[in-house]
């Protein structure tokens, strides 16, 4: 997950700064500036990078990123029979980045919202996966009913807000869920998840000021896959370490390997501890891979297969999460029993997915409006 | 336990697509990942991956082959023997040649509207504003519901940029009367959120030309919610502010929205003359659980009105008015083509033409009850409406009569609108561009044939 290094920047030009002057004194740069905590969640994270984690802990990591890993193999599958159909976009890769930072999450209070990569979401808060693949499939008992598709799904009862389908649209819907925990004084955080590619939409930057500037409590995540579709974020961003994009907001930023389960929790505990306090917004850049296509129908010849190999080789982060429980005494076949389970439970996803009935023709007009006029 | 490995689609109208090349052979070991084989649509060559361990048993498309349609079994996978099982089948009908004729779902009838409530004999009036009856049916709601708040630019201490939340701070304070930047996709996306979050956002758009910098999140993420959430997820936010020409302040200032929300499902869109509308009507959209696009007229602002004094003044969605009665011909208009409507019709009066006059003040849902209603008593049809004429409010009423009022139809709807052309800022030019009265009355006479 090596960079590109940060091109060195001459530093701010003198001549702009003269007009500036009857402004604000605050011409410190923000290394200089007391007030600013740029650095300082990354180094409280760097002094403590893996999260201690207890045994039955590291077992449900193990196990909620595996079920991830199924259900969307599954899902891919589906889709190559023609029984999803769409746009579907897998989480395979990305596992250890949902799980690491839910888990941390208070679910009694705080929300969390995504954008259309949402699968992995929903089933790291522990959501039936039946109905999560019947909503894939467009069957009634699905949790929009069929009607809102892989895209489009929620769980208000879980605090889960989606699920929406405009890249960087769920950064100011976040805000505005962060907006809603500070004003009725509720102790929640809100959790927001963008990709790279969605780092570069205007409105994130429009929510980081808002967020910024109330103080609002809300988490940023980019979950950088490190393609935007199929764009190398190198060749559509000119700042690729997104945890940087904050400080002109004055928002800190921590950079985490969204590989590793183990240290993207102990970030996440920072990072929430930061906010909860009162601390205001803070922006995570989660360092992670897709092994499969944008979408199911992504022909993948912007990277070489030898660059996913290497990913799933040596970065792995279920392959992570079993050595680590090897490790600890766990043995091998215990391991493949959870996972022999863990495609009981898919399989019986698929089947449900597949023999619930299509929504009702009725259901076309009901729930455009919730009241009648 | 043999897995059958089936030609997958690809993309999503992919049916069929040729087998390019078989990565692996008839007896090699199969790990997830693998890349089995290259097939190719006609958009791309896309790589075939294996889901299952196993060995390759058998290959039962040649590579080359052409046209394999989708879900033909192209080999065999021979597991483990435990816990592979075979992903089911795709349900017989989805590659049809034609598509099966949808089952028509039946529409529910729309319930008919609700009319105003009667206001009790003896209330007195009080000549208000506009610009006051908005604000006070803000501040009313607002001490009613905690939830409910207002935000947008420089609605706080500067009081409002037309100075409809005049007041607002000194009573609610900062939390709930909030000074945004200028950034209007990025706070209407706040607002948005916090109305999914469960509070009740006011969100102000100094003008709703702005608003075009913020109407994906009015259209993709407020109106569509609760319907891609099959009814799980509202986002009750009114989104409001003036819409359409005020005077002289050129192209992008000074267009009408009202056609562009009303053609969107999942919105509810107000737009009203006067001030009892404005103040009762508010109040409704304040409190619906649905979205609403408030559309407010800035040259109606300084207007006064009689406003009933009643203790909570709420006027139905939905619901038209006839704010004259006619039997002649019937205009159909709202926001400020009521006020040149009304002077149209006393005009025509002038020379015998006793023509109606319908505020249809909801642009979504429409009131067609009452708009058929009159045509079928006046059997003549006119719409003004301050705005474009191409795809608007009064193409979408003539429709409404040529498809459900033909038989009552005299003569062909007109409408009278804006000049089909950007807003110009020459005093003279704007004024040819708008609608005003004389063009109203001509159009009653032409459909009267006098």
């Amino acid at each position: 997950m090596a960079k590109k290094p940060a091109a060195s920047k001459a530093p701010a030009k003198s001549a702009a700064r003269s007009r500036t002057k009857a402004k604000s004194p605050q011409t410190a740069a923000p290394s200089d500036d007391p007030d600013f905590i740029l650095h300082s969640l990354q180094e409280e994270f760097e002094a403590a990078k893996s999260f201690a984690a207890s045994d039955e802990q590291l077992m449900e990591f193990y196990r909620q990123m595996l079920l991830i890993r199924r259900f969307e193999e599954k899902a891919g599958q589906l889709y190559g029979l023609g029984l999803i159909g769409g746009f579907c976009h897998l989480y395979i890769g990305q596992e250890a980045v949902a799980i690491g930072l839910q888990s941390a999450l208070d679910n009694d209070k705080d929300s969390v919202i995504t954008g259309y990569r949402d699968h992995g979401h929903m089933l790291a808060y522990g959501i039936d996966p039946k109905v999560i693949m019947a909503e894939l499939t467009g069957r009634e008992a699905g949790i929009s009913k069929g009607k809102g598709g892989s895209m489009h799904m929620f769980s208000t009862e879980h605090k889960f807000y989606g699920g929406h389908g405009i890249v960087g649209a769920q950064v100011a819907l976040g805000g505005g869920l962060a907006l809603a925990h500070q004003y009725n004084e509720d102790g929640g955080l809100c959790l927001a998840y963008f990709g790279d590619g969605a780092a570069n939409q205007g409105q994130v930057y429009e929510t980081f000021n808002m967020a910024a500037l109330w103080n609002l409590p809300i988490v940023f995540v980019v979950e950088d896959n490190q393609y935007a579709m199929g764009t190398a974020s190198a060749r559509s961003s000119a700042e690729t370490r997104f945890y940087r994009r904050g400080t002109a907001f004055r928002i800190p930023g921590m950079e985490v390997n969204g590989m590793d389960v183990l240290e993207v929790r102990a970030a996440a505990e920072v990072a929430f501890k930061h906010v909860r306090d009162g601390k205001g917004p803070v922006l995570m850049e989660l360092n992670t891979y897709r092994y499969r296509g944008h979408s199911m129908s992504d022909p993948a010849k912007y990277r070489t297969r030898d660059e996913v190999q290497e990913q799933r080789d040596n970065h792995d982060p279920i392959e992570r999460m079993k050595e680590v429980l090897i490790k600890a005494g766990h043995d091998e076949a215990d391991l493949k029993a959870i996972d022999k389970d863990i495609r009981k439970v898919v399989t019986e996803a698929a089947d449900f997915a597949e023999s619930s009935p299509e929504p009702a023709p009725g259901e076309l007009y009901t729930e455009v409006l919730v009241e009648e006029y | 336990m043999a897995i059958e490995l089936k030609m997958p689609a690809l993309s999503p109208t992919m049916e069929e697509g040729t087998l390019a090349k078989w990565l692996k052979s008839e007896g090699d070991t199969i790990e997830p990942g693998d890349i089995i084989a290259e097939i190719e649509t006609d958009k791309a060559t896309m790589e075939f991956e294996a889901i299952d361990e196993g060995v390759l048993t058998k290959i039962l498309v040649a590579e080359g082959s052409e046209n394999v349609a989708v879900g033909t079994v192209i080999a065999q996978l021979e597991g483990e023997g435990e816990d592979s099982a075979p992903a089911p089948t795709p349900a017989p009908e989805p590659i049809a040649e034609t598509p099966a004729p949808a089952p028509v779902a039946a529409k529910p009838v729309a319930s008919s509207p609700a009319s105003d409530p009667e206001i009790p004999a003896g209330t007195s009036l009080t000549q208000v504003t506009v610009r006051e009856a908005l604000r006070d049916a803000m501040a009313e709601e607002m001490r009613a519901d905690r939830r409910v708040f207002v935000m947008g630019e420089e609605v706080a201490e500067y009081q409002g940029a037309y100075k409809v939340t005049q007041g607002l701070l000194d009573e609610f304070g900062p939390k709930r009367v909030i000074d945004t930047p200028i950034t209007e996709y990025g706070f209407a996306g706040i607002g948005s959120g916090a109305a999914m979050g469960g509070l009740r956002p006011i969100v102000e758009f100094m003008t709703f030309n702005f608003a075009m910098q913020a109407i994906d999140h009015i259209i993709n993420s407020a109106a569509k919610t609760n319907y891609m959430s099959g009814g799980q997820m509202r986002c009750p936010i009114v989104f409001r502010g003036p819409n359409g020409a005020a005077s002289r302040v050129g192209a992008q200032h000074s267009q009408n929205y009202g056609p562009w929300y009303a053609s969107v499902p999942g919105l509810i869109v107000i737009a009203p003359y006067d001030s009892s509308d404005a103040k009762g009507l508010m109040k409704a959209a304040i409190r619906s659980e649905d979205p609403v696009v408030f559309l407010e007229n800035e040259l109606v602002y300084g207007r006064s009105f009689d406003v009933p004094d009643v203790d909570d003044h709420v006027l139905p969605i939905g619901k038209a008015r006839i704010v004259r009665e006619g039997k002649d011909a019937t205009i159909v208009t709202y926001s400020i083509g009521v006020g040149l409507a009304l002077e149209a019709a006393e005009a025509l009066a002038q020379d015998g033409i006793d023509a109606e006059v319908i505020d249809l003040r909801t642009l979504r849902p429409l009131d067609k009850e009452t708009v058929l209603k009159s045509l079928a008593k006046t059997n003549r049809l006119v719409v003004a409406e301050e705005g474009w004429p191409t795809c608007s409010i009064a193409s979408e009423i003539i429709s409404i009569c040529m498809e459900e009022g033909f038989d009552d139809l005299d003569a062909p709807v007109t409408r009278v609108c804006n000049e089909d052309v950007p807003l110009p800022y020459a005093a003279n030019l704007e004024k040819l561009a708008l609608i005003d009265a004389p063009r109203i009355v001509e159009a009653v006479k032409k459909v009267c044939y006098v």
